[in-house]
């Protein structure tokens, strides 16, 4: 008896993380991450097309079968094709070009950054002597209001 | 005497000219090709763009250039595509009205569940041959945009006819039927 106690305990204690761990994803998780290869747009933004209900049907059946949300990736572009895969490191096709993806825009953004602070300080330097020569300036005033004296 | 603009502005001015460029582009890109349409309309008949595609129900592949010789009135369909339900009976009675005489319907299913095609293709007992075209990437060389699309092609490969949108009995009897007369 106490055997099988013992048995039975074991077997939850194998069994029991499994039966947490699904559903392993949700379809409100994958939506931002796919797309809707017919609207062009992320599956969450496309509310009413016909092929994005029956692309969440898809993906509601695979989370119902336990499936994981990289698995249920990979069933998604083999109905739909590569193009269906919302993130670029998804699209298993050329990794260099998944890194560039993020690299370029940020490398712009630090250039643009760059360009606008070395634009900004030339420019602020072009100014500064007009501005800091008021004694020139009010030394002529100054004479040209001797000349109107009377 | 005139004021130099300061970088901040310049900056504001190039970024806001990118975007209107790119806007630009964007609209330009997401234009369909309508060069068919073009050509039919001069009464041109524009060679059609090959395709070599996996059959839908079972292994193995069919290009349109296998086709050569017959009348062929290809069919973008999906599953998915409510108007599609309502035109493939008919397009089901014209496959077996047009095979006798040298013509075939040849249905291409598109970004589409195959599961979810094929029971389609049960429910309609559609016996014409179909592919899958899973991304879609015949879409951009026939210009498809709606869904359904249908073209019909003559012996030679050339593109004689399109309808964007469902096909009725009286587009097919005016475009097919000529077609099938046709070198036979």
């Amino acid at each position: 008896m106490r055997r099988a106690l013992l048995v039975a305990a074991v077997a939850l204690l194998v069994l029991a993380p499994g039966a947490a761990a699904c559903p392993r994803t949700s379809l409100g998780d994958l939506e931002d991450e796919v797309m809707c290869p017919v609207c062009g747009t992320p599956l969450n933004l496309a509310e009413e097309a016909p092929q994005a209900e029956r692309e969440r049907a898809f993906i509601q059946r695979e989370v119902d079968r336990c499936r994981t949300k990289g698995q249920i990736k990979r069933a998604l572009a083999a109905q739909y094709g590569e193009r269906v895969l919302a993130l670029p490191g998804d699209q298993q096709d050329d990794d260099l070009a998944d890194v560039l993806v993020y690299v370029i825009p940020a490398l712009a953004i630090l250039l643009a950054l760059i360009g606008v602070a070395v634009g900004a300080s030339r420019w602020r330097r072009q100014r500064e002597p007009a501005s800091s020569n008021p004694p020139v300036a009010s030394k002529r005033l100054d004479a040209d209001m001797d000349r109107y004296d009377l | 005497m005139r004021r130099a603009l300061s970088p901040i502005s310049i900056a504001v001015i190039v970024a806001v000219a990118a975007l209107v460029g790119l806007l630009a582009y964007g609209l330009s890109a997401n234009e369909p090709d309508r060069a068919i349409e073009h050509a039919i309309a001069k009464g041109e008949r524009k060679k059609a763009p090959g395709f070599d595609l996996p059959s839908l129900s079972g292994p193995g592949r069919a290009s349109l250039a296998e086709m050569r010789g017959k009348v062929v009135v290809l069919n973008f369909w999906a599953s998915w595509c409510v108007p599609c339900r309502k035109e493939s009976p008919l397009l089901e009675r014209w496959h077996r009205r047009i095979t006798p005489r040298g013509g075939t319907v040849l249905g291409v299913d598109i970004l589409d569940v195959s599961s979810d095609a094929r029971a389609f293709a049960r429910e309609f007992r559609l016996s014409y041959p179909m592919l899958r075209d899973k991304g879609g990437d015949t879409l951009d060389d026939f210009g498809v945009i709606a869904y359904p699309e249908t073209f019909v092609i003559d012996r030679w490969g050339r593109i004689a006819a399109t309808r964007r949108g469902p096909v009725d009995a009286a587009f097919l009897r005016r475009q097919v039927d000529p077609l099938l007369r046709e070198g036979s």
